[in-house]
């Protein structure tokens, strides 16, 4: 499931998808990860590795996770729609493929203290459950507003023992816990592995994290080949905030021109409105937390505070691998607002009884406006189960 | 000869001191460089602020951030220091982090720092790698030296690839931490100066990170050609105010 594929739109050896990504980090923070880049992908193919991460994927998360063809959903929007149920994984999202593979590989590499960050908290959870699983420390940073936001998260992290850290820097939000999670790693160079929750941040990480998400279009590929007798959809459709689930999904059909790739940004209130977190039609070249990507910022170089309903989508940049197929045209990029996704969530609900998450509803919103073809094949990466977003849906719909 | 290599080469520890452009108020750049000058301080490191300093403490945090809510940008910066030379002679550098100077152009920056009279540049997210596959040339073209850091962390062998990048000084950090996070040197520390003066290297070295009174001054210039102050400098700068600065220089020596 992890391949060793150096096509137009990888990674290329230094870590650059196009003019996107490398390691722009301060010098403290050079020799862990040059530790990890320069082991990543051989500690990844050794067989006991791979024989460990395929055992908890299997037993722990609950995968190959299902294929599902929407019925009602499909014969809604007259295409033919299947989601892959990234929802039904332990814990209730994506996230938790990353964090498997993350702490094998900090195992094999000698630590024993874990630090993350966490926007929503689903990759909080995701960390503190497998640094449970593990019996290692677990330190998850927070932006002090999110904190207040998304106490049932919090909660959740602190029953799975890991100890949550308000971010008060900044705006105090997911880039504040972001920066928080790097100063820490600074600050403990030696027993300390960082789990970054998406495929951004300084080279390996963006690669690194996409091939442990490139399960997902693995499991796609055999799975549509027994229900469509054909590997390739004709379009794969993600939600992106940094871009792990959409990269896990797009993984294996990246350098297939035949897939069309469809990724969902969150615009918000709307583009123009100064209230969104639409990076690629926002952003501009640029640095953050170690990748050059595409970020929202002013004309003078500060990074800016995006704003989603889903505290999913909330985050400034994109990984480099999506800032490159934006760039390329490889990739088509549609925004959806706060109002359109609450309504796809709702409606998915009610046609397929499936409650996603708000960050998921991006990527289902787009039927109401990009048509598909009757005979097209569209695989939607259902990323997320709604639990967590009762809240947001009780008071937008006032349940 | 750049006016730090000048400075390098006079038998003397050297006092350099941080401070972030724009704190504590918009306007206080030019006379905080001048009292610094007044006091006897050999270099200025001018702080930049960005809305994202990962490798900062709070103290730096705060102040980047107040800098911001001023209204500090590049380009008010560079207004600001426009005529600087006319009456300030000691070696500025001006250190930030890498993302407005991308915005603003890094040619563009780097003319404009040669036009004002800026000797070197400070930019801890611009790696080595990346310095000298894209920017080397154009930072040689201007003139302007760029410094590079190393940590207790750093190899023998990076070390002295950095060695081989420099031609000012090296930035020693004094240890495994964001800026203003230590409140003394230990054995760890003595042994890293030593070790490190030890390698022979051919850029002296100035520590950092760590120093805030005359114990930490001493300490880290027991070894080291100079030393560098910032989180401890921009503290006595919000409880005793901008026209403090002599007060605190001191305090150091
Ligand atoms: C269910 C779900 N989908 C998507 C995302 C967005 O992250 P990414 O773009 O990395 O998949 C999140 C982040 O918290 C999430 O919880």
């Amino acid at each position: 499931m992890i391949t060793e594929t150096q096509e137009s739109y990888q990674a290329d050896e230094r870590g650059y998808y196009g003019d996107f990504g490398g390691a722009f980090i301060p010098e403290m923070l050079y020799p862990n990860v040059e530790e990890l880049r320069s082991q990543y992908v051989q500690i990844m193919q050794e067989p006991s590795f791979q024989k460990e991460f395929k055992a908890l994927l299997k037993e722990y998360v609950g995968r190959p996770t299902p294929l599902y063809y929407a019925k009602r959903f499909s014969k809604k929007y007259n295409t033919k729609v299947y989601l892959k149920r990234e929802d039904l994984c332990h814990t209730g999202a994506h996230k938790v493929n990353n964090t498997i593979g993350q702490i094998l590989m900090a195992q094999r590499l000698g630590k024993t203290r874990i630090i993350a960050e966490t926007g929503a908290g689903q990759h909080g959870v995701a960390t503190a459950t497998v640094c449970a699983l593990m019996g290692l420390e677990c330190i998850v940073y927070m932006g002090a507003i999110d904190i207040k936001r998304q106490a049932p998260n919090v909660a959740r992290m602190k029953m799975l023992g890991a100890t949550v850290r308000p971010a008060m820097s900044g705006s105090r939000t997911l880039k504040d816990a972001t920066n928080e999670a790097i100063r820490d790693w600074i600050n403990n160079p030696v027993d300390t592995h960082y789990i970054i929750g998406s495929v951004v941040g300084p080279h390996p990480y963006p690669d690194m994290v996409a091939r442990f998400q490139s399960v997902i279009s693995a499991e796609t590929k055999k799975q549509l080949l027994e229900v469509e007798g054909r590997e390739n959809p004709d379009y794969v459709v993600a939600c992106v905030g940094g871009g792990s689930n959409a990269a896990g999904l797009f993984y294996h059909y990246l350098d297939q021109p035949d897939v069309g790739i469809i990724a969902v940004e969150a615009a918000g209130k709307g583009i123009h409105t100064g209230e969104s977190a639409a990076t690629s039609a926002l952003g501009h070249e640029g640095i953050i937390h170690g990748s050059k990507t595409l970020l929202m910022q002013t004309p003078d170089g500060q990074i800016t505070e995006p704003y989603s309903i889903s505290a999913g989508l909330d985050y400034p940049g994109v990984g480099p691998m999506h800032a490159n197929l934006f760039r390329t045209g490889r990739g088509e990029f549609i925004s959806v607002t706060d109002d359109d996704a609450m309504q796809a969530g709702l409606e998915l609900s009610k046609l397929e009884g499936i409650i996603p998450a708000i960050e998921t509803s991006h990527a289902l919103a787009i039927f109401e406006t990009r048509k598909f073809k009757p005979d097209d094949v569209v695989v939607i990466n259902l990323s997320g189960r709604g639990d967590k977003d009762l809240n947001t849906y009780i008071e937008y719909f006032g349940l | 000869m750049n006016r730090i290599q000048q400075k390098l080469q006079e038998d003397k520890k050297l006092l350099s001191l941080y401070f972030t452009a724009g704190y504590p108020n918009i306007n206080d750049t030019m006379s905080i460089l001048q009292q610094l000058q007044d006091s006897g301080v050999d270099m200025v490191e001018v702080g930049l602020p960005f809305s994202d300093p990962l490798a900062d403490g709070p103290t730096i945090q705060e102040s980047s951030t107040a800098a911001l809510k001023n209204g500090m940008t590049t380009q008010l910066l560079f207004d600001q220091l426009k005529d600087v030379r006319k009456t300030i002679d000691i070696p500025l550098i001006v250190m930030g982090y890498f993302n407005p100077m991308l915005q603003y152009g890094v040619e563009k920056f780097c003319a404009k720092c040669q036009e004002i009279g800026i000797d070197g540049i400070i930019m801890p997210d611009l790696p080595l790698a990346e310095y000298e596959a894209e920017y080397k040339s154009i930072f040689e073209k201007y003139g302007l030296i760029n410094v590079f850091l190393i940590t207790p962390q750093t190899s023998d062998d990076r070390i002295q690839q950095i060695d081989a990048a420099s031609n000012g000084f090296i930035y020693m950090v004094s240890s495994a931490s964001t800026t203003g996070s230590q409140s003394g040197f230990g054995n760890t520390q003595s042994e890293y100066f030593e070790r490190i003066a030890n390698m022979d290297l051919n850029n002296p070295q100035i520590v950092g990170f760590g120093i805030s009174n005359s114990d930490t001054f001493q300490a880290a210039t027991a070894f080291a050609k100079g030393a560098i102050i910032g989180s401890a400098f921009i503290k006595h700068l919000t409880a005793h105010g901008a026209d403090s600065v002599k007060a605190f220089v001191k305090t150091i020596r």
